[in-house]
């Protein structure tokens, strides 16, 4: 699905990622850990194409495609769906047009059939029911005075909508209560299926309560200093990152 | 400059879908303006000596003007005597069906989508035609004409009810308002006249389309639009011109009077040529439009989308006169490449409980300019007027500029005036946004400049709101990152 090979990133000349090598396979679901600063949202945004992002070195190659030559646009046509930490809000735009819009777009850059006024509707209603999302959010301007739990809701339910093949969540759970959180990790679990793999960013642990990873890395200084299964996070979440970051700046020192 | 702002720019340089011009025969007089000029129109329009006094008083007047130079926009001295005051289209004999429509003439309003057969014309919408300087066509009359209403050219109406005509030409403005207005009223040639009786409300759409053909030529239309007692319209108007290297100039006179209890909704959709992507040629659209609103309880509404001209000068305004009365304003101006709009509105509250609202969205892109000027007064004996304005201005790239150049004059305490001014820009995050959803870069800007313009949108009538997201969509084809 995903190989990254050496990957190495600068934002404004400043190098971020340093070098990272992970592969994603169908259906599986990796956790990317690790403290303030480290290069976990750097990672998330050069994968959905971010302009900002200058990759200095490295290869992403995407179901057999170098991801990198391809185009924001593309990318999304081609199955990868970034959840965003801050939702971007666009006035004067209702959130059905939006969807209609992309679930469209994407259907017929994929070679299927747009989906007719009634199709849509029912397709909206079914996800949005998944997402318990208010229903009547659909007729308000796409996230303008949307609350945090009902952007977040809104990002799960156009995954939902547009049925990535991978996903990937950005601090999906920042400022989350735990209602919400669960929201986001059922949407998550119920779109899990052996080939839609999953990348989730995430600061804590917390939301890997609910949706459980089956790798767990670590990225600190822009590299991957630890990989492990779900037992890692516990562990992070035992004794924070501390004990990471001195390993490896002693091992460094050496 | 970032990657995805060059392809804003280059993503705003697109054609001019209407820039063909036809080859039609026309009756062109001679370049230059003077008194015989003057008398010459009003003879080859048949009119009668009170008008014809009233074009040269005009030109008396004007001739003792100066061109304004307060508006924010710039451009080389327009001289008078190097333009064509009348072009007509060669006509048979009298016309009194289609049939005897030149084909030629037919064929240029077909391609540009306005069909003049009527079976083949929108249901629900009248057209009137205007190819330079005269009304070639106008639909649906005779069914209109069963009501009671009066739609068709200006010169017809000069001719069949010049009492209408001398009752209300200049009433709301005066043939010495202001330099356009005033050289309007002396060389005028054609436009269109509604007149809709007491208590009718206006059973479709009306809509007037201009065309510029003639090199050369200036066009000079009036239009002139009285709604009686509890009477109501609605009034579409669209324009075009062919491409051309030349500036050419084009100053209409708009007047509108609702008397009590009438409503007078008019909408534009302006695409006038605006030159190409160097600035070079387009129309200069100097523009007066002022609507009176006389009556108890009348309301008037201005909703336009301008996207073309290479100037645009232009302030629809209302005169809150009868008590009660509303005046609304709703703009999207866009300006692209090299185009310059200083353009807003008046709003002149007189009468008691008046209420105005100002709706005004720039868009500037390329290297253009675009200014937001508008003014609300309110007068001595207008108690609890009201006026809400709001003025948002949005740039795509970093060589536009935007301004708002708003003015209030307030003579009564009790008013309530409130205004509100934004200014964005599209951002990066929320292209890049919608682009990860799936959406073209395109698609990404439409879809946010479309909800910019929301507001305004939504108070066109349907078919028209269509248009003007294709045409705001073409306008800015290939501008944004």
């Amino acid at each position: 699905m995903l190989i990254i090979k050496n990957l190495k990133v600068a934002v404004e000349e400043k190098e971020i990622l340093r070098g990272i090598n992970l592969e994603v396979k169908p259906g599986e679901v990796h956790a990317i850990m690790g403290p303030n600063g480290s290069g976990k949202s750097t990672l998330a945004n050069v994968l959905a194409g971010r302009e900002d992002y200058e990759v200095t070195d490295g290869a992403i190659q995407y179901q057999g495609h170098d991801l990198l030559e391809m185009e924001v646009d593309e990318r999304a046509q081609a199955g990868i769906f970034l959840a965003f930490q801050y939702p971007v809000e666009i006035p004067g735009v209702s959130t059905a047009t939006f969807l209609k819009s992309t679930v469209n777009a994407v259907r017929k850059a994929q070679g299927k059939e747009e989906l007719n006024a009634v199709q849509m509707l029912k397709l909206m209603r079914d996800k949005i029911k998944m997402v318990g999302m208010d229903e009547r959010l659909l007729q308000r301007s796409l996230n303008e005075g949307f609350s945090g739990g009902e952007k977040k809701r809104s990002e799960m339910l156009q995954m939902a909508l547009l049925e990535p093949k991978l996903g990937i969540l950005d601090e999906t759970d920042s400022g989350l209560d735990i209602d919400a959180l669960r929201i986001v990790a059922e949407a998550v679990n119920q779109l899990r299926s052996p080939d839609r793999s999953f990348i989730i960013v995430t600061h804590y642990q917390r939301l890997l309560d609910y949706i459980v990873p089956d790798f767990v890395h670590v990225l600190y200084n822009g590299r991957i200093v630890k990989s492990g299964d779900k037992n890692l996070a516990l562990q992070l979440e035992d004794k924070g990152y501390d004990w990471i970051k001195e390993e490896v700046d002693s091992l460094t020192a050496m | 400059m970032s990657e995805s702002m060059q392809t804003l720019e280059e993503h705003t340089r697109s054609d001019y879908k209407y820039g063909f011009t036809s080859d039609i025969e026309s009756e062109t007089i001679a370049k230059g303006l003077n008194e015989d000029v003057v008398r010459l129109i009003s003879r080859k329009k048949n009119e009668p000596e009170w008008l014809t006094e009233w074009r040269l008083k005009a030109f008396e007047h004007w001739k003792t003007m100066t061109e304004p130079k307060w508006p924010n926009v710039h451009y080389p001295p327009i001289d008078y005597q190097e333009i064509i005051y009348y072009s007509a289209p060669k006509k048979k004999e009298q016309l009194a069906s289609l049939d005897e429509v030149d084909p030629d003439l037919l064929e240029t309003f077909n391609k540009l989508g306005i069909p003049l057969e009527e079976q083949k014309l929108l249901a629900g919408v009248a057209v009137d035609a205007v190819l330079d300087s005269v009304s070639v066509k106008t639909t649906y009359k005779e069914k209109l004409a069963e009501l009671g209403i009066i739609f068709g050219s200006f010169s017809d109406a000069v001719q069949h009810h010049p009492e209408l005509i001398k009752k209300y030409l200049g009433s709301v403005v005066p043939a010495t308002d202001n330099y356009f207005a005033a050289l309007n009223s002396a060389v005028f040639s054609d436009g269109s006249f509604v007149y809709i009786p007491k208590g009718v409300r206006c059973p479709m759409e009306l809509s007037t389309y201009f065309r510029i053909n003639e090199r050369n030529t200036g066009q000079f239309e009036r239009t002139l639009i009285v709604a009686e007692e509890g009477s109501s319209v609605s009034y579409l108007e669209g324009c075009t011109a062919p491409m051309r290297d030349e500036n050419q100039l084009h100053a209409a006179v708009v007047e509108l009077i609702a008397l009590d209890d009438a409503t007078i909704k008019y909408s534009t959709v302006q695409n006038w040529y605006p030159g190409d992507k160097e600035g070079k040629g387009g129309i200069y659209n100097f523009v007066t439009k002022r609507g009176l609103c006389a009556g108890r309880n009348s309301k008037i509404t201005w909703t336009q989308v301008e996207t073309g001209s290479a100037i645009t000068w232009k302030y629809p305004s209302c005169v809150l006169k009868g008590d009660n009365s509303v005046g609304e304003f709703y703009s999207v101006a866009v300006t692209n490449n090299y185009q310059q709009a200083d353009t807003g509105t008046k709003m002149v509250h007189l009468g008691k409980n008046t209420r105005s609202t100002i709706i005004s969205k720039g868009i500037s892109a390329g290297f253009s300019n675009n200014s937001y000027r508008g003014l609300v007064k309110v007068g001595k004996k207008a108690e609890n007027a009201h006026n809400f304005s709001q003025c948002d201005s949005l740039l795509m790239g970093d060589k536009c500029g935007a301004h708002t150049f708003p003015y209030l004059e307030v003579e009564n305490n009790s008013a309530k005036v409130e205004h509100e001014a934004t200014t964005s820009k599209i951002g990066e995050d929320q292209l890049f946004y919608l682009m990860q959803r799936g959406l073209s870069e395109e698609d990404a800007v439409n879809m946010i400049v479309n909800g910019y313009c929301k507001e305004v949108f939504n108070e066109l009538p349907m078919e028209f709101a269509v248009e003007a997201q294709k045409l705001l969509a073409i306008s800015l084809e290939g501008s944004v990152g």
